[in-house]
């Protein structure tokens, strides 16, 4: 069973990836959202002793994406570092992988994002607090009310229960006017979608696309569950 | 009893045992006299022998004839409950002998002022807990408060001897010798198959032949008089409720002063309760008794027990160990017991005067258990217990205890390896597993070139290695401890009490409206409201009944090799139920018996599929890993395995062509590159992994109270594990993970085991239609859906058809009961 997983936003046909990326076939666009590049070191750093590869495994994901889809532009939705000094805790081999990424791209855009209100320099790339391109609108946080818009932030995830079990997977929340993508970082927690936090900012019927065993499922907002608490 | 006149006994000690007219007991004197020459002591003895007595006596002697101020005797307990109860018996032989002793309690449950005054002026004799006491020496004070430390006393000995909590203990215990090497040691200890294992554990050299722990047996009660109940009831196929016996066990609950019935699962008891309360036209007061209840709603079915206010207990092991009810008369096990020992644990705890025999009865569920529980019986009257093999310390625990020692004062790595090859579960550790250890400790392990700066502990220029943080040794205390079970939720009735703990993943399968069994009784569902499943009372419907993970301990290796033993020796079948040993001569006739040491596989068609029953007996975890890796390897062999189901017997995979070759199949080099690619990818390592996780600090414990809503910023443990598992497979954590994976859920070890045996010796019989033997394993297929859900009886009209097709010859007509008859 294939399942039609395109969402058309103001005319333009968006297809989410299972890798968590979202792909615009018409503009040769791949957008990705909430890399935090070094969460890992930046929780070790104090004491949290998370390994380090989150910053490879997310490059290495990353690199795979570009090499299939060979995108003629990539936009990153902002906090794709995790702060301020993520870029001098990288290790070479990561800094040498990101600038290579970054060089086999025509338009490489890095959107600024509340973890990284200014991104680090030297990776390539332009940055830009935010980007209107045909008729969508690119940022990190949505705006309430805004239509046509595209965003991060929130790392989307939902649940749904199946006979005998409970999926709860990173998700794209999507109604229609609005899309909220998921973080495409390796360490990035997730907020339930019917947390008000992000049902709040979208339609009152609105569907998720949900990322499990490696497809995409498509749920109308009636069939989550919620978490607890 | 001889009154042992005793130099060893002071007056006023002599004169409390005449007070009450008793004598010490030899176990006692001997304790007294292992004290005074200096020596660490084993006590073991059944329950009820005086046996926490022994123990304390000679730190009573000596305070009364030394008084003197600090920290003297140790009281370690494996439970909370049980520390506070000891110490309140105690109280009343220290006020009675005027004895100028201070004793107090000290738990999770103490609150912190009290703590902190502990610290500053200890009692003499302080009752704890394994964790309270790891917290204790990871304190710069340590020292100070154990300076005068002269006794440790290990309570309970058998129950944590090769768990996790007894490598956190033995890893403490080690840190004690270290600090008030005068203090002795001393055990106390049901009856075990192997008194030397114990023996290492306590010995301060790690080793069973130190020669610094005495051995002290205590007098052997009455035998205990037990039976196997003959119910009037057709003995069931398959299921695990025994609920066509509860009839007759409220009748001997009628007939018996005070009855504690036990059960094996939480989901067993609260159906059990449940029956029990539908028969109880008088209305005897019977309560009920298991590890998810409010700790409140426990203590109250604990003070009704010991007031003699109840006529029965429904209880998981969360009984098994501890508090002494002298007024139990008669004890209940529903379903096997799954072990000797378990089992000698059990009876022992009705009636507690030596003198009288213990009374219990057997209530097996289907006709395998009727085996079991007769094996376990023949087990206890020759006094073979279950022996099992030691397991190496887990690392996750050590890593854990680094930390500690790290918080408590810098150490030197050779100090600490020193100290920590003493303790047994380590006395085997090697340096190099040591230093990855504490790499991992010191800078998370993860080999990467420049992240050194970021860590736990730092090396200092004295050669020590310290804690990197206030945060860090904060982080420790809030973590401390290795008890990790899955998260629990509380189970409120709406505006009304909390009722007790279920597991998430249960609660999480429901949808508002649903109803179960908890408590002892029928339960809406409504919500989850703040941490908490809201309930309503009553609803209709089927109940779906709690399925609680775990809880299911399997049939031990000793135990299991009696079954076999009986199975292939007619001589012994006269002892069993009728229905059982006409199954079993209708098995021999249609089929073969499994032997002794060999194995059967018996292959037949049903339903358009080819069934492969393996008679393994080796329980249902070992089980469940060899189905994963037969059925592997069956698809390999072009044979289309479509599933299979354990149980602790058997194991049956159904296919859509039986496999040729027998020995190829179960040859022993499936346990190599197949159980790696198995284990890597089961969501059971992921489990496992998540609990090294908690135990060593990689994530947090969640606290009530401290759940976050919004932004979860807890780390998916899983996705850990993936990205260690990708670049650095050979990682500290993840060798924890498949040490514990090797010996708990999966089994492999008795795999291994079981695969040098039958090596050579399978026996495969290629029937026509189902064997009388195959039968239970295949009413467990459809059980395994509806598992716990109280569907026994339906699923015995399915056993009717099945016994049709396994004996046509002797299924009467119209007899949907399934009952047989020759």
């Amino acid at each position: 069973m294939t399942m039609d997983t395109t969402m058309t936003l103001r005319g333009a046909a968006l297809a989410p990836d299972p890798s968590g990326a979202l792909v615009w076939p018409a503009e040769r666009t791949l957008v990705v959202a909430d890399l935090h590049l070094e969460k890992g070191s930046a929780f070790a750093a104090r004491g949290r002793m998370l390994p380090p590869y989150d910053t490879r495994a997310t490059l290495g994901r990353l690199a795979e994406l570009v090499e299939r889809l060979a995108p003629e532009r990539v936009i990153c939705l902002g906090d794709s570092f995790h702060d301020r000094r993520a870029a001098s805790r990288m290790e070479a081999g990561d800094v040498a992988r990101l600038r290579d990424l970054t060089g086999r791209v025509t338009d490489w855009l890095w959107v600024t994002g509340n973890h990284d209100p200014e991104p680090p320099e030297g990776f390539g790339g332009r940055i830009l607090d935010e980007l209107a391109l045909g008729p969508l609108t690119f940022r990190h946080e949505a705006v309430p009310g805004a239509v046509g818009e595209l965003s991060g932030h929130l790392h989307p995830v939902a649940a749904v229960v199946v006979p005998g079990r409970r999926v709860r997977e990173r998700c794209f929340a999507f109604d229609g006017v609005k899309l909220i993508l998921p973080a495409f970082g390796a360490f990035a927690g997730g907020l339930n979608v019917l947390d008000p936090a992000v049902s709040g900012l979208l339609a009152a019927r609105f569907e998720v696309h949900l990322l499990a065993r490696g497809k995409v499922h498509r749920f109308p907002r009636s069939r989550l569950s919620p978490d607890r608490a | 009893m001889p009154d042992l006149p005793s130099p060893l006994l002071p007056a006023n000690v002599q004169g409390w045992f005449r007070s009450r007219g008793w004598a010490p007991h030899p176990h006692q004197h001997a304790m007294v006299e292992a004290a005074a020459a200096g020596d660490s002591a084993l006590l073991i003895a059944p329950t009820g022998g005086g046996k926490t007595l022994a123990g304390f006596l000679p730190s009573l002697i000596d305070l009364a004839e030394r008084p003197r101020e600090g920290l003297h005797t140790l009281y370690i307990s494996p439970l909370k409950a049980l520390a506070v109860d000891i110490q309140r018996n105690l109280e009343e032989p220290v006020a009675e002998m005027r004895l100028p002793i201070r004793t107090e309690t000290r738990t999770g449950d103490t609150p912190e002022s009290k703590r902190r005054r502990q610290r500053a002026n200890p009692p003499h004799i302080l009752m704890t807990t394994p964790e309270s006491l790891a917290l204790m020496i990871a304190y710069a004070d340590a020292a100070t408060i154990f300076r005068h430390l002269r006794c440790v006393i290990v309570d309970e000995l058998h129950a944590l001897a090769g768990t996790k909590r007894g490598d956190l203990l033995a890893l403490g215990l080690a840190r004690l010798a270290k600090l008030a090497p005068q203090a002795r040691r001393v055990g106390l200890s049901a009856t075990v198959a192997e008194p030397a294992q114990l023996l290492a554990w306590l010995s301060k050299t790690g080793q069973a032949d130190g020669g610094d722990v005495r051995l002290v047996s205590g007098r052997a009660g009455a035998s205990a008089e037990v039976e196997i109940l003959t119910t009037r009831e057709r003995l069931p196929w398959s299921g695990r409720m025994a609920m066509h016996a509860l009839k007759e066990v409220y009748q001997r609950i009628r007939a018996h002063r005070t009855t504690l019935v036990f059960v094996n699962t939480r989901a067993q008891a609260e159906l059990v309760f449940q029956e029990l309360w539908r028969r109880n036209d008088d209305s005897l007061p019977i309560a009920l008794h298991h590890g998810s209840l409010a700790a409140e709603q426990r203590r109250k079915v604990e003070a009704a027990m010991a007031a003699g206010k109840l006529r029965a207990v429904v209880a998981t092991s969360s009984l098994d160990l501890g508090i002494d009810w002298a007024a139990v008369d008669l004890v209940v096990q529903i379903g096997a017991p799954k072990g000797a020992s378990r089992l000698v644990q059990r009876i022992g705890r009705a009636n507690h005067r030596l003198d009288e025999p213990s009374r219990a009865l057997l209530v097996p569920a289907n006709r395998f258990e009727v085996l079991e529980c007769r094996a376990a019986l023949d087990a206890v009257a020759a006094m073979s217990l279950d022996g099992e093999r030691p397991r190496p310390g887990g690392l996750d625990v050590l890593a854990q205890h680094m930390l500690g020692m790290a918080c408590a004062e810098p150490f030197r790595p050779d100090d600490l390896y020193d100290e920590v090859v003493r303790a047994a579960p380590y006395a085997g550790l090697p340096r190099d597993e040591f230093d990855d250890v504490l790499d991992f400790v010191a800078t998370g392990g993860y080999a990467l070139g420049n992240y050194e700066r970021f860590h736990r502990l730092k090396l200092r220029e004295d050669g020590r290695m310290a804690v990197a943080g206030p945060a860090v040794a904060r982080q420790y205390r809030m973590n401390v401890g290795t008890i990790t079970q899955e998260a629990m939720l509380r189970v409120r009735l709406s505006r009304g009490p909390v009722l007790g703990e279920v597991e998430e993943h249960f609660i999480q399968g429901l949808t508002p409206g649903d109803t179960f069994v908890f408590a002892g009784q029928l339960l809406k569902f409504l919500g989850i409201r703040e941490m908490e499943a809201q309930v309503a009372k009553g609803g209709t419907g089927e109940p779906k009944v709690p399925a609680y993970a775990g809880g299911r301990l399997p049939l031990t290796t000793a135990l299991a090799d009696r079954v076999r033993a009986m199975l292939a020796d007619p001589a012994q079948w006269p002892g069993l139920p009728e229905d059982v040993q006409e199954w079993l001569r209708l098995q021999r006739w249609r089929s073969v018996l499994p032997a002794r040491d060999g194995l059967l596989v018996e292959s037949f068609p049903k339903a358009g599929k080819r069934f492969l029953v393996v008679y393994a007996f080796e329980g249902r975890n070992a089980h469940q890993t060899l189905g994963m890796l037969l059925t592997r390897r069956m698809e390999r062999m072009g044979c289309g395995p479509l599933g299979f189901v354990a149980t602790d017997y058997v194991l049956a995979v159904w296919s859509l062509r039986t496999p040729k070759d027998m020995d190829g199949l179960f040859d022993q080099d499936m346990l190599g590159d197949d159980l790696e690619a198995w284990m890597d990818e089961s969501s059971m390592l992921r489990r496992t992994f998540r609990n090294v996780a908690l135990i060593t600090g990689v994530i947090d414990r969640r606290h009530p109270g401290q759940e976050k809503s919004g932004r979860q910023v807890t780390f998916s443990s899983d996705l850990i594990y993936d990205v260690l598992r990708k670049h650095d497979p050979g990682h500290v954590l993840l060798r924890a993970t498949r040490a514990d994976a090797a010996g708990g859920l999966t089994d492999v070890r008795r795999l291994s085991d079981f695969l040098v045996r039958v090596k050579g010796r399978i026996t495969h019989k290629d029937l026509d239609r189902i064997s009388p033997l195959a039968v239970p394993v295949i009413l467990e297929i459809g059980r395994e859906r509806v598992d716990g859900s109280a569907t026994d009886e339906l699923l015995e009209q399915a056993a009717a058809d099945l016994v049709a097709e396994a004996m046509p010859e002797l299924a009467s007509d119209g007899d949907s009961q399934g009952r047989l008859t020759l």
